[in-house]
This record gives structure tokens, C-alpha cells and sequence, in this order.
């Protein structure tokens, strides 16, 4: 379990991180709470040459209410979102998904922007953002842009990022008052998501269930018509394209979609 | 209801009717472990962490490991990782030195030490890198190519028995071995039902906490450190080490006067020690094994696999100190796996619940070579009929080999097949004739017995009472009360369902001879030398326990040395639960040679007949019977001459551990997912010497059993590459996952050695697998399942209650 051989800096600023990601292009990579990168680069998976490590900048690591908007700095901890009120009282969704990652040392370790950045298909917090609306703020050496949490997941551990461009923040509407809930199911207490549900009013994203995080639209579109939750859960894997594995075929997998969005629907609104 | 039995064997240990006798026996109480604080502040040494002065300057070696599962090839160029930075060797089979390898447990199979030509699983090591660096290694590990030419994976154990595909041409099967029983065609005559099924036994990995490690040197005999009293003396600094850093170079010519000194985690240093001299076809006294702290073996660290030989080999042909530890991803591969059984049960019987006759087939899939895989069936076959008074039992076992990780021991080895077997049989017999799981076991199960049972396959039970076993569990679960709930949620047709399962085991443990050597020293302290080998369970406190109560010298006092084949030559290791009952039996009987070697010594200096003299426990000394003012301290004798002895036991026969478990499932019938709520165990092991200690094997044994029926199951795809590779994809369960065991006591005493003790190191391991197997099968039986074959995964309890709709 030892990595090939690499470089390693460590940045004083996005500034400077940017500086030398841009001097080394897609031989760097970032380096944040280490939780995704560091596994993959001991089983010689990943092999970059240089490692930025962003880890330890405060700039990234925060949250905060900025009018009807709750932003998450791209650095903030799992444990940052858990123990945040801002997050707990604006944004729910987003704190019973973080309290479900992993264990206590992941979501000491892991930040919010490596699990985006990372955007396992059946990671909690992709799926949250994307049920929030979230918006992705990125920083590169063009400037700032935002890209929609929608078109943000391209594919399977793709995204909108480019080698030399830094994700700073995450953007959600504070929508304290609506109702929420986060269904998600592994076998065993300690593992990932088969599958996971956010429900955000009616609003409806799936992990685990195709290549990116999913918005369940055909659910959606019935429940907008006014339709019963029976009714939204049956079409809850209308169009995903999950995978069979060693845990499970894809047939089971779009089972629990339906049977977890029909619980994530009921249990969001008896609240 | 009955009290728990608790007897001890009287024991002949004299009290000073003077002084004030003891009223109480350290034995059976919860002495805290001595060996934690060592192990719970990092003080332990493990073979990865040693800092022996004989290991100085030594390479590490990294494995090339094939990822095909079934390949021939020619040539393995090594070319690029010889010449890359720090790498000294890259060794093939050739290079390594040693002597054909041998067929092992007379399978017509051998396994080479580094392939030969042939590859037969993903994981199999075809070379070693050895370097300054272990990251050198594994960098010029990358390096090595070998022209693989592949051919067919064999992974399904019935196209391993049709033997399309052969994994040894040349013996012209893939059976390794049978023991194949005429079936009798009247044998399920009178039978009124008559109920078979196919059950997969689910093959897992043991994944101790620690993996493979070895550390091997070669040193001048008579060097000064390498003898008896290596442990004592300190050899010079690294810089004069004339072994070390420098040493001879690759391919020094093999000095015949060398002596090997192997490290590595073990259950037993002299099986281990005996396997080394085998491969290496030198003298005994040649080879130095030590088996250094152990982090949890399972069954599956027994004896030199393949990769210690050729650390060993290594350290030879470079003339240098060689040190390995695998990654966890080598263990999971590459660490022989346990259960992996194919089994048929087919159990007829009459339909007020009397069970007549019990046929078991097993197919063991054994992996691609032959180890303790081909043991296990034997265990299986002579615990078949278990717990139950069956007029026919009729067995037939054989071993297959598939392109596959070997296949060895793990916890219960045979005996956890059985049960499993035999308990899912009488579950689909007592739902076939529409009655009670309970009350069919209660039906049938032998009835208590004082004086030795020969079963139908010949193994003598040496005590047990499983009635007793069985309705206290059932009273403590109150199996009425969870019966009346699961109708109520049945009725209700509620979202989640309740499952109880049962089992009812009976397993066998220990039988043979163990040694030990007590000595006590002039400061007070004693020293207890073993041939068995704590590797986590508590041997250190337990042997204690027993000397001080022969002696009376504080347990604090008392040091246990094990797994040093220097200092303890001879020793059958800890497995199959042996350690107390005959490890601890041994000790027992040293501290009590100890104890008449005192009185003869006292008796000499007295000039006093030894028969007046008496064992003093409170003072750990000799007195003379009456006058406790003559009296001498066993340090005091010790000052004089030393004053050890050892103890050969032998016992009698092997003993039977028997319990019962009840468990308690909730199934969530729209996901098929289960949640153990309660776990209800007698583990019966005899006398129990430290609650404590064995309150910690029911845990440890329990949560393992749990493990292989809801979650861990080591799987290949087609092409036999593993699945499960990494702790992401191999589902161990904690502490999270797992209720709070309500443990029962019951103690029934073997008559085969002085402490009344069993092995309680599998025990529970065997109960529980079945009863939480039986608790899913159970809750979702009213909808028409019969049978699912572990793990219950989510998706396979779904499943079966879908094929039902
Ligand atoms: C045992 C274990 C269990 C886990 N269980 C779960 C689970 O149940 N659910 C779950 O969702 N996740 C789980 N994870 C993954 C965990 O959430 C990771 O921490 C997370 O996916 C990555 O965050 P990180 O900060 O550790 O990123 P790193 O590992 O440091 O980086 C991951 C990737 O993101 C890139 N990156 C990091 N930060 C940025 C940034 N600001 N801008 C651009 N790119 C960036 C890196 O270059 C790298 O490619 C688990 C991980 C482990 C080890």
C-alpha cells in the first residue's frame, strides 16, 4: 500500500494552488482530507506527480449564511456541516446527509469539495447538493465561475472541473422551513450508500442509481401534478441506469429507489 | 428450572489446617488481562515492527503477484526491476535454492514455492523484488513482466468436478481428495418425509487485524547470537554486524554452517519450524522460529505458506537479513480462506417430529492447492449427526481444487459446515411436517449423558447435556413471548417482520498432548514456557491463574513464554481450541511438579519425609504439616538450584463443547434488509477458568458467526478474478451492526483433564451462524421461502421472498 512516487506542495493560498496547478496541468492534483485520493493513489489507482494539498486553508473552510443563501467553503469538513447551525437550521438536508458519511474519522477528514470534486455516483453529498439546487462556485486561472449542481456531474468520478481549476464554494438557497429527508441504505452500518434518496420539498435526487447523481424527474413531474408519493416513488427509477455489481444487480437497485423515495417522501412531509 | 452446573474436580492441593485455609480459588474469577497494558500502549512487538539487531541492513521484500487466475508462461523478464533504484534482487523459482517442493495431506498436487511455468490463482507469487526500500520494491515489483499465456479459470466447483479444465493435467482430476460413501438405497426407508436441499457454506476471509509477515536471517552457528540465549545477550551495534548491512552478497555460496532465524506471526512456531527444515531438507537444529505478539490469526496463520519459505529462501541466496509484510489487499487474496463448502443434506423422518436419518454430501472447494482445506471435510463428516439421536447418519465428503485463493482453516474448520448443515436440515424438516423448530430439536436431542456417548460416526462425545442447553436458552429469550409477537406482526402484516432462529451444536475440540515447563526464580516471579500460542485470546492470564493457584505466586508475577522454538522445542500451537485444555492442564501439572521438587528440596534441607511437608499458597512456599513457623519460600529453594519442571499431558480424548443460541431478526420485508436484535448463547466449554477471558471468545466468536450469515462472503467473477479485494468491497460488520449478546452460563466439566475445561475459542463461532441463518429463513417463512443460502444480503432475502409472489 505504497504510493508511486510523487511531489508535494503545500499551498498557502487558492492563489498560490492555482499557481501551481496551472504550472503542472493534469500531472497535479489537489490534495484535501486525503479520504478518496490517498486510497486510490496506495492501490497505484491514481498516480499523480505532484500533490497540491489544499487541506489545511482556512480561506476554504467555512459556512456561512449570506441572505437567503447558506455558502459552504469547498474546504469545510463532514463534521463542519454536522455540527453547523446555519447548516442544521437553513439547510437540513445537507446535515442528515454529512452525519451519515462514512464514520467519525472520514467526516473529521473529508471536506465537501473532495466529495464533489471526487462525485462518486453513490457519495451522500453529491446527491444533497443536487436536491438543494446547489450551485458550484470554481476558481481557475480565467477566474471565477459558477456551474449549476445539475450540470456540474458529467460522469462516473467526472465533472465540470478542469485540471487547474479549484472548487471555493458551494451555494444552496436556505430553505430551513421546507421539508426534507435523507434515506439511505448501505447492509452494514460502516459503508456506502447501495443507494440513497434526498428529498427537498419536491424536489427528488437519487445516489448510487447511473453514472452522476440523479434528479428522479418523472417522480417529480407526477408529484407536481399532484400526484400521491405511491404514485411519484413507482416511476422513482424511471430512465436511471444503475450497475450490477458484486453487492447488488441493477434490478435490486431500482427497487430500492422506488421503496427509499417512498419513505424519504413520507417521512420528509409527516415531519 | 435447573441450577447452572458448576463443578470443580476436587483437586489435590494440601491446606495448612494452621494457618488459615484458603476459602476461594483464584480459578474462576475475572482476573483482568496482564498482557493489555502491553498491548493497549503500543509496547507490543509485532514482525512488522521489530527492531532486532539481527534484522540490521535488512531488504524488503515485495511479492509479484500473477492477476491471472489460471496461466501458463515461459519467461518472467526481470530485467527492468533488477536494474531499478535499490532493488538487490529479483528472485524467480529457480533462483531461490531449495529442494523440489513436497505433496502435502497426500493430494497428488503439489504447490510450488514461486510458480513454475503455471499460474492456478489471481494472487499466486511468481517472484520477489528485494530492495533497499519496501516503496523500492514495490515500485520495481511494476517492472516485472511475464509472458502469460491464459487459460481457462475454473471457479464453479461443479465444473471443477467435471474436470473439463484441469488445474494439474498431469494427475488427470481436480479432485484432490474423497471420501466417498456408497449411498444406501434403503436408507430412507420408514421415512414418512423426507426433505433435501443444496446449501452453500459461504467461502470467507479471516482478516485478521494483522496480516502475513515474515523476517528471515541466516547466521553463523555459534555466532553468539543466534542460540538459546539469542533473547539474552545483545549482539554488537549495526556497524559491526558482520551480518548485516553488508553481508555476502546475492548468491553467496550456502555456508552449511548458517542457522535460520524466522520471524513471522503464527499460531505455532514449532509446526512452523517443522515445515521450514522440510522445505529446506536441513538438520532441525538449523532452524530458530519466534512467533513474535500476533494480531488474530482465526485458524488461518498455521504453519510456513509458500511466501514465508521464500522470505526464508531469500535471506539465503542474498546473504542478508529479509523482512515482509503483506498489504491488506495480499491478505484478502491471498490468505488462505475458510468454509467454501457445497453441501446436500437430505434428512427424512416422521411426521410427529422423529427424525430417522441424516445423508450430508459435501463438496469442499479447496481453492487452487492443496492445504488445510483438505482437513476440514473430516471435521464436517465426523460432527454430521451433531446433537441429535438419528438411527442412520451417512456421510460423503471430497475436495476439489478451482483457480481460486486456497482454502484453509478458519475458526471451527469443519465443524461450523456441520452444524450449519445439520441445524438448516432440521429447520426444512420441522417446516415440512408443519411443527415447532423447538420442539422438533427438543424431540430429538440426545439425552443427557455423564460417561462417554459414541456417536454414529464414531466420535466420542465426553459430557454434555443439551436439553438443559436448549430450555434455558429458550426460557431466557422467552420463546413464547417472540412466538406470540410474530404472529401479532404476521397478523398485522407489518412492514418489518420477526425471525427466531435456533441452533443446537455440539463440536470438538482439543484431544492430544501440549507441554509446558513451569520454573519459578529467586526474585519470586515464575516463568511458564508453553507450546501453545496466544495470538489475542489471553493465554498470559490464564496460565497464570493456574500456576498461582497450584503455587500462590502472584499472577502479576508470572511471565509466559511461547512461540520460541529455542526456548520451547517442542508444542502443537494454539488452534481447534486447545490451549486450556491441554496447554493449561500442562501448566497445571508442571506447577504441581514444581510444587513436589519444592517439598523434596525443603524435605532435604529439613531432613523431613516430603509426604509432612505441605504446599503453603498464601505464603508460596513449602512448611512442614502443623508447624507453619518451618517454612521456606519457593524463591528461596530456587536460590539454591534451580527449581522448574516440565509436565507432558496427555489427554484422554477429545472433548465436546455443545450450546445453544437463539436469535432474533427484524427483516424488512420491502428491502429484504435484516437487523440482528438479539443474540441468546450457551456456550458449554466446560469449566471456565476466567469468565472474563471467555466472555471475550463467545464475543469475538459470536460476531464472527453473525458475520458469515449476514455480510461477508469472499467472491471471484468468471474469469476468477476476487471481488473482494479491499475492506470497501469485503463487508466486515462492527460493533454498530451487532446487539448486546445475552451470554447464559453453563458449565459441564469434561472428565479428560484436571480443570474440568473445553475450548471455548470456536464455540460460539459454530452456534450463531446457523441460529441468525435460521432467524431470516424463519421471518419471512410464512410467505413460502425454505431456504437462502448465506450471506443474507438485502438483495438475496428480497429476492427470495419475490420468487415467491
Ligand atoms: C472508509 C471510507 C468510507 C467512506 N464512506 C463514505 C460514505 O459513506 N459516503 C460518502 O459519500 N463518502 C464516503 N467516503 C469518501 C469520503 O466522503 C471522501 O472524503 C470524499 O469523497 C473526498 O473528500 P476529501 O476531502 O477526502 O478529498 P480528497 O481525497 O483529498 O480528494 C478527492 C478528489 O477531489 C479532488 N479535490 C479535493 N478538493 C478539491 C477542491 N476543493 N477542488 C477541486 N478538486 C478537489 C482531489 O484532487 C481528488 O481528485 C468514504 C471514504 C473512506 C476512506
Amino acid at each position: 500500500m505504497i504510493p508511486a512516487p510523487f511531489d508535494y506542495v503545500r499551498a498557502t493560498s487558492v492563489a498560490h494552488a492555482l499557481d501551481v496547478l496551472g504550472e503542472h496541468g493534469d500531472h497535479a492534483k489537489l490534495l484535501a482530507g486525503g479520504q478518496s485520493l490517498l486510497p486510490m493513489m496506495k492501490l497505484r489507482l491514481a498516480t499523480p506527480e505532484i500533490l497540491v494539498d489544499i487541506g489545511d486553508l482556512g480561506e476554504l473552510r467555512f459556512v456561512r449564511r449570506d441572505g437567503e443563501t447558506v455558502v459552504i467553503g469547498g474546504g469545510a469538513r463532514y463534521a463542519d456541516l454536522v455540527a453547523s447551525d446555519v447548516i442544521r437550521q437553513s439547510v437540513p438536508l445537507i446535515a442528515r446527509a454529512a452525519r451519515r458519511v462514512g464514520d467519525a474519522q472520514i467526516r473529521y477528514r473529508g471536506t465537501v469539495g473532495g466529495a464533489l470534486a471526487h462525485a462518486d455516483p453513490a457519495g451522500d453529498l453529491p446527491a444533497a447538493i443536487l436536491a438543494m439546487d446547489g450551485t458550484i462556485v470554481i476558481s481557475g486561472p480565467r477566474g471565477i465561475r459558477t456551474v449549476a449542481a445539475a450540470d456540474f456531474f458529467v460522469d462516473y468520478y467526472t465533472t465540470a472541473l478542469a485540471c487547474d481549476e479549484i472548487l471555493t464554494e458551494i451555494r444552496v438557497p436556505a430553505t430551513g422551513a421546507e421539508k426534507c429527508w435523507y434515506e439511505r441504505f448501505s447492509e452494514r452500518s460502516a459503508g456506502w450508500p447501495l443507494v440513497a434518496v434526498a428529498v427537498a420539498g419536491t424536489r427528488i435526487a437519487l445516489a448510487g442509481m447511473g453514472p452522476t447523481p440523479l434528479r428522479a424527474t418523472a417522480a417529480e413531474d407526477v408529484l407536481a401534478a399532484g400526484g400521491d408519493f405511491a404514485g411519484a416513488a413507482e416511476l422513482a427509477a424511471a430512465g436511471t441506469t444503475p450497475v450490477s455489481d458484486h453487492r447488488a444487480d441493477a434490478d435490486y437497485r431500482r427497487h430500492l429507489a422506488r421503496v427509499l423515495t417512498h419513505r424519504a417522501l413520507q417521512r420528509a412531509h409527516s415531519r | 428450572m435447573n441450577e447452572p452446573i458448576r463443578r470443580r474436580p476436587a483437586r489435590p492441593v494440601t491446606v495448612d489446617p494452621v494457618t488459615t485455609p484458603r476459602s476461594t480459588s483464584i480459578l474462576g474469577t475475572r482476573v483482568s488481562r496482564i498482557e493489555d497494558p502491553r498491548l493497549v500502549t503500543g509496547a507490543s512487538v509485532f514482525t512488522a515492527d521489530l527492531a532486532d539487531r539481527r534484522l540490521a541492513g535488512a531488504a524488503h521484500a515485495v511479492f509479484v503477484r500473477t492477476p491471472m487466475a489460471h496461466a501458463t508462461f515461459t519467461t518472467i523478464d526481470t530485467s527492468v526491476a533488477a536494474a531499478s533504484p535499490g532493488v538487490l534482487a529479483v528472485l524467480t523459482a529457480p533462483d531461490l535454492g531449495l529442494p523440489p517442493a513436497k505433496p502435502h495431506f497426500g493430494a497428488a498436487m503439489v504447490e510450488p514455492y514461486l510458480a513454475e511455468g503455471v499460474v492456478r490463482y489471481v494472487g499466486q507469487a511468481v517472484a520477489v523484488v528485494l530492495a533497499e526500500t519496501e516503496a523500492q520494491a514495490v515500485d520495481a515489483a511494476e517492472l516485472v513482466t511475464v509472458d502469460y499465456r491464459p487459460l481457462p479459470a475454473v471457479v464453479d466447483v461443479s465444473e471443477a468436478l467435471q474436470g473439463k479444465a484441469l488445474l494439474f493435467p498431469d494427475v488427470g482430476t481436480n479432485i484432490a481428495s474423497a471420501q466417498d460413501t456408497a449411498a444406501d438405497p434403503a436408507f430412507f426407508d420408514g421415512c414418512e418425509v423426507v426433505v433435501t436441499q443444496q446449501i452453500v457454506n459461504n467461502r470467507v476471509a479471516p482478516a485478521p487485524l494483522e496480516g502475513r509477515a515474515a523476517a528471515a536471517v541466516w547466521l553463523p552457528r555459534n555466532s553468539g547470537y543466534d542460540g538459546e540465549d539469542a533473547a539474552v545477550r545483545t549482539p554488537p551495534s549495526r556497524s559491526e554486524n558482520p551480518f548485516g548491512a553488508g553481508g555476502s552478497g546475492p548468491h553467496a555460496a550456502i555456508d552449511d554452517d548458517l542457522r535460520l532465524t524466522l520471524w513471522l506471526p503464527n499460531q505455532g512456531a514449532q509446526t512452523v519450524k517443522k515445515d521450514v527444515v522440510d522445505a529446506f531438507g536441513i538438520d532441525a537444529d538449523r532452524v530458530h522460529v519466534i512467533t513474535p505478539d500476533v494480531g488474530g490469526a482465526f485458524g488461518a496463520k498455521f504453519g510456513a505458506e509458500p511466501d514465508h519459505i521464500v522470505i526464508a529462501a531469500a535471506a539465503r541466496v542474498l546473504g542478508r537479513p529479509v523482512r515482509w509484510s503483506e498489504t491488506r489487499s495480499e491478505n484478502l487474496a491471498v490468505m488462505p480462506h475458510g468454509r467454501a463448502q457445497y453441501q446436500t443434506v437430505t434428512i427424512g423422518g416422521m411426521r410427529d417430529g422423529r427424525m430417522i436419518a441424516y445423508r450430508l454430501d459435501v463438496t469442499q472447494d479447496a481453492g487452487a492447492y492443496p492445504r488445510l482445506a483438505l482437513e476440514t471435510p473430516h471435521g464436517t463428516a465426523l460432527m454430521a449427526p451433531g446433537v441429535y439421536a438419528f438411527d442412520r447418519c451417512e456421510v460423503s465428503t471430497r475436495c476439489v481444487l478451482t483457480t481460486t485463493t486456497p482454502v484453509g482453516a478458519f475458526r471451527g474448520a469443519g465443524r461450523p459446515e456441520a452444524t450449519a448443515a445439520l441445524e438448516r436440515a432440521v429447520d426444512l424438516f420441522a417446516a415440512e411436517i408443519g411443527r415447532d423448530q423447538a420442539a422438533v430439536r427438543r424431540r430429538n436431542l440426545l439425552p443427557r449423558f455423564t460417561s462417554p456417548f459414541t456417536s454414529l460416526t464414531g466420535a466420542v462425545y465426553d459430557s454434555g447435556d443439551y436439553p438443559e442447553a436448549l430450555d434455558r436458552v429458550l426460557a431466557a429469550a422467552d420463546y413464547p413471548a417472540l412466538r406470540a409477537e410474530q404472529a401479532s406482526r404476521r397478523r398485522r402484516r407489518e412492514d418489518v417482520q420477526l425471525g427466531i432462529g435456533l441452533s443446537t451444536y455440539v463440536e470438538i475440540t482439543g484431544g492430544g498432548k501440549e507441554n509446558a515447563t513451569v520454573q519459578v526464580h529467586s526474585d519470586g516471579s515464575a516463568t511458564v514456557f508453553t507450546g501453545v500460542s496466544p495470538h489475542g485470546q489471553g493465554h498470559a492470564t490464564a496460565f497464570a491463574m493456574i500456576v498461582a493457584d497450584r503455587l500462590g505466586i502472584p499472577v502479576q508475577k508470572i511471565n509466559l513464554v511461547w512461540g520460541d522454538t529455542d526456548l520451547v522445542p517442542r508444542g502443537g500451537g494454539t488452534g481447534g481450541s486447545r490451549s486450556l485444555q491441554l496447554g493449561g492442564a500442562a501448566a497445571d501439572g508442571a506447577a504441581l511438579a514444581v510444587a513436589e521438587l519444592a517439598k523434596r528440596r525443603a524435605g532435604e534441607l529439613w531432613e523431613v519425609d516430603p509426604a509432612d511437608l505441605v504446599i503453603d499458597n498464601e505464603r508460596a512456599g513449602v512448611s512442614v504439616a502443623g508447624i507453619p513457623d518451618r517454612f521456606v519460600t519457593f524463591a528461596e529453594l530456587a536460590a539454591e538450584e534451580e527449581l522448574s519442571a516440565q509436565h507432558l499431558f496427555a489427554a484422554d480424548g477429545a472433548t465436546f463443547p455443545f450450546g445453544a443460541h437463539v436469535a432474533v431478526v427484524d427483516v424488512d420485508i420491502a428491502t429484504g434488509k435484516v437487523r440482528l436484535v438479539r443474540l441468546v448463547s450457551i456456550d458449554d466449554a466446560g469449566t471456565v477458568i476466567n469468565p472474563m477471558l471467555a466472555e471475550g471468545q463467545r464475543h469475538g466468536g459470536l460476531a464472527q458467526g453473525v458475520a458469515q450469515a449476514l455480510y461477508e462472503e469472499a467472491t471471484f467473477d468468471e474469469d476468477g478474478n476476487p471481488l473482494t479485494a479491499t475492506f470497501a468491497d469485503y463487508g466486515i460488520p462492527t460493533a454498530a451492526d451487532l446487539p448486546t449478546f445475552e451470554l447464559l452460563d453453563m458449565e459441564t466439566p469434561t472428565p479428560y483433564n484436571v480443570l474440568g475445561a473445553k475450548g471455548i475459542g470456536e464455540a460460539a463461532t459454530i452456534g450463531s451462524t446457523p441460529a441468525v441463518q435460521n432467524a431470516v429463513i424463519d421471518a419471512v417463512s410464512y410467505l413460502g421461502v425454505r431456504h437462502i443460502d448465506m450471506p443474507l444480503t438485502p438483495q438475496r432475502v428480497w429476492r427470495a421472498i419475490r420468487e415467491t409472489e
